[in-house]
């Protein structure tokens, strides 16, 4: 239910934006969020963006995983 | 390739982890308990080790009689808008997919903007369910505030939104007592939790700061495999440790401290009340309710709403599932009577309900 998924901003007009993954495009609100803009990566669940991707990837993650430190 | 590797490694350090006593790990979301089941994440465990569902799912701790309220609408004829996972759920007498078969008009919608647009479209009385956590609420309220900035009259919203961080309290007061009383229930007590990422995008990481409190660590994490592996490890490592931390390791998504935009709007609609889960009972502060300036918007003020008093179905034990204090299969209708083809009960119901898990991934 709380199922969301990541898509790219590619057009904004006012508190709607257009986002786009895999081909695929929908109009979603992004009242939820604070300064959306164009080829940010959102997070989207029913139909409005709820958190903004950030640059850190799963692999800076894994990375330490790699290493064995959890709490050094 | 050099990811599945590193998969690979991962699944190796979990069923190899050396763990000290036994240790039963909740998780609280539905889609986590899906992702583990469809990914075959249960077979890595550690010897000693035990995953369980919690209440996390929000079709599944609704209560009978909200299921009532909404085919009590549905057959005053009123457009019913509803997540689609809502419509199969039994009522005490009734589902929303038999009223639409008797011909009421109840509709599937992706968004509650979607619900607006059939209200702007039809021009009759729609009410949409809201049902969800606080990943969903916030949704809502920004669709709340857009009725009435556009003033539309014919729109409304029947409640049942709930939040995580009371049902966990109220889950872990029930652990403490039943470890000091030894009673039947005392295998309720948890190790830690793995907690939603996407109510946790919201919420953040200091809501669960109550949980160190009570000596129990909690990890938020995303949903692929190598998430949720690494998640599982770093409960293990902390429950080792006896290191009692909220970690956040979905750093991608969520933001330590939450989503304080969402929070501001969805404080502006909602408050917070004392509300029922399905086997969990009344939970203070627990649900969400309309304000009063947005109580125009309430379809309980709008209709007379009658239902008869809900009876229990004593023998489905969702109820024992949501607490995590038993595995679904421990219940007398699991793939029996109940299936996911023909369910019986709200954790078969919805896709991610714990029983639905169970049968559909093996």
């Amino acid at each position: 239910m709380c199922l969301a998924v990541p898509m790219k901003v590619i057009e904004i007009n006012g508190d709607m934006a257009v986002v786009e993954s895999s081909g695929l495009s929908r109009k979603v609100g992004i009242m939820l969020l604070d300064k959306v803009k164009l080829n940010d990566w959102v997070l989207i669940h029913a139909g409005f963006a709820i958190s903004k991707l950030t640059k850190k990837q799963a692999r800076e993650t894994l990375a330490i995983f790699e290493e064995g430190r959890f709490f050094g | 390739m050099a990811e599945a590797t590193t998969l690979s490694r991962l699944a190796e350090r979990l069923k190899n982890f050396p763990v000290s006593g036994n240790v039963k790990i909740m998780e609280v979301c539905g889609t986590h308990t899906v992702a583990i089941r469809r990914f075959g994440l249960q077979h890595l465990l550690p010897a000693g080790v035990r995953l369980v569902s919690g209440p996390g799912c929000p079709v599944c701790v609704t209560p009978d009689s909200y299921i009532d309220e909404a085919v009590a609408l549905a057959r005053q004829g009123v457009v019913i808008t509803s997540f689609g996972d809502m419509l199969r759920v039994p009522g005490s007498s009734s589902s929303l997919e038999k009223e639409r078969a008797a011909g009421a008009d109840i509709r599937a919608v992706y968004s509650p903007l979607d619900a607006l647009k059939i209200a702007v479209d039809c021009g009759r009385e729609t009410v949409f369910l809201a049902v969800g956590f606080e990943t969903t609420a916030p949704v809502i309220a920004a669709v709340a505030m857009k009725t009435l900035e556009k003033k539309i009259a014919n729109f409304s919203l029947l409640t049942a939104l709930r939040l995580v961080p009371p049902a966990l309290k109220a889950l872990t007061a029930l652990g403490s007592a039943a470890a000091s009383s030894r009673g039947i229930a005392s295998d309720i007590r948890l190790s830690g939790f793995l907690l939603p990422g996407h109510v946790s995008a919201i919420i953040g990481k200091q809501a669960y700061d109550f949980l160190p409190e009570q000596r129990l660590p909690g990890v938020i994490s995303g949903f692929s495999a190598a998430d949720i592996i690494t998640s599982l490890l770093l409960l293990l490592e902390m429950h080792n440790k006896g290191i009692y931390r909220i970690m956040n390791n979905y750093p991608r998504v969520v933001r330590d401290s939450g989503n304080e935009k969402s929070r501001a709007i969805l404080a502006e609609v909602f408050e917070p009340v004392d509300a029922e889960w399905r086997g969990l009972g009344f939970i203070a502060n627990s649900g969400l309710d309309l304000k009063p300036a947005y109580a125009a918007l309430d379809s309980r003020h709008r209709f007379v709403i009658k239902t008869a008093s809900a009876s229990p179905r004593t023998d489905c034990r969702c109820g024992d599932v949501l607490r995590g204090l038993i595995d679904p299969p421990a219940c007398p209708l699991f793939n029996k009577v109940c299936r996911p083809d023909q369910p019986l009960g709200p954790c078969m119901v919805s896709a991610e309900g714990s029983c639905s898990a169970w049968v559909t991934y093996g």
